[in-house]
């Protein structure tokens, strides 16, 4: 299982975990795969921290409950400073998402770990659940006045012409540009890493020489890995402002 | 020419588009800077926006990216 396979996509591969057999549900394959697992631990493992961080609510916090309420008071800070007094309410949903971002981009920087967060489908389900709640939200509180976001005030008319399509095709593609961008950045940030070690793997066995200059390689590898734990942390921080920026807009259309 | 040869010179070309992204990505955080130098005051208040915008120019170079990938390992 643990053979070295020179191919970059391959750790990208859906398979099923434990050599479970394929499970059919209406026609459909609801195998339970790496993919699952992998999110169910990234579901999972945030929700026992809290719990077990918060279980013992002291004035004076201990080391675990003052972790918890870090990441509480941080993805509180992004949401009131975007979204005004409003946002409390959306509080739940933006930290469930950066959370479950942020754990999963951690949990694949380990080695032969699966990283949920480079399938499309799971980050393009969560843009479109963002949207939707922005076009739902944004309907249910303004009405028709929600299409005021199209219309942005203090331009000459004519210029309208102009805008208001500029504005349309930017709302469409924002739940593309949403997942893309944490789709994509996690998969060069890995297909990166792999080649990266390739090199070393490479060099390594072209004999003595080889194995000197396979430093060189190796000492970039270790350091793009730093450089892939930032990036996972700030596509999580990225995805949980632009979800408060896309939520802004529905609370407060027609800036 | 034949088609694998195209797939693999389309791809580098895809790569084009991250050159734009480099320079707008790079004129943010300089911009930042050049800002947070003469006003060190007022840039922890603008650091969301800071992320916004790289986030925002980043996501063109990605898009560049996604066709160079497709190109290689999908068609």
């Amino acid at each position: 299982m643990l053979g070295v396979s020179n191919d970059p996509m391959h750790q990208f591969h859906i398979t099923r975990a434990f050599g479970l057999p394929e499970w059919k549900l209406a026609g459909f394959d609801v195998s339970f795969t790496n993919a699952s697992l992998f999110m169910l631990i990234a579901a999972l493992l945030p929700v026992t921290l809290m719990t077990l961080a918060m279980q013992r609510r002291a004035l004076v916090p201990s080391r675990g409950q003052s972790m918890a309420e870090l990441l509480y008071g941080f993805v509180d800070g992004i949401t009131t400073s975007t979204m005004g007094k409003d946002g409390k309410k959306f509080f739940p949903m933006v930290f469930t998402f950066f959370i479950f971002i942020l754990t999963s981009n951690m949990v694949g920087m380990f080695p032969y770990f699966f990283t949920p967060t480079t399938q499309i489908i799971v980050t393009f389900a969560m843009a479109m659940i963002v949207i939707t709640t922005v076009v739902v939200i944004g309907f249910y509180k303004n009405g028709l006045k929600f299409l005021k976001l199209f219309m942005p005030s203090g331009i000459p008319w004519p210029l309208y012409f102009l805008v208001i399509p500029i504005e349309i095709i930017s709302f469409l593609s924002r739940p593309l540009t949403l997942s893309l961008r944490l789709f994509a950045n996690m998969l060069a940030g890995h297909i990166m890493l792999k080649v990266f070690s390739g090199f070393v793997v490479m060099m390594s066995a072209a004999g003595a020489v080889g194995l000197l200059g396979s430093v060189l390689p190796l000492g970039l590898a270790v350091g793009l890995t730093a450089l892939e734990f930032l990036v996972a942390f700030l596509q999580a921080y990225v995805f949980a402002i632009l979800t408060c920026i896309y939520l802004n807009d529905a609370l407060h259309p027609g800036h | 020419m034949d088609a694998e040869g195209a797939k693999y010179i389309g791809a580098g070309l895809a790569c084009l588009a991250m050159l734009g992204a480099a320079i707008g990505v790079g004129n943010i955080f300089g911009s930042f800077l050049q800002g947070a130098m003469r006003n060190p005051s007022a840039a922890q208040g603008q650091f969301g926006n800071l992320i916004f915008g790289f986030a925002v120019t980043e996501a063109l170079g990605i898009f560049g990216l996604l066709i160079a990938l497709l190109l290689l390992f999908v068609i």
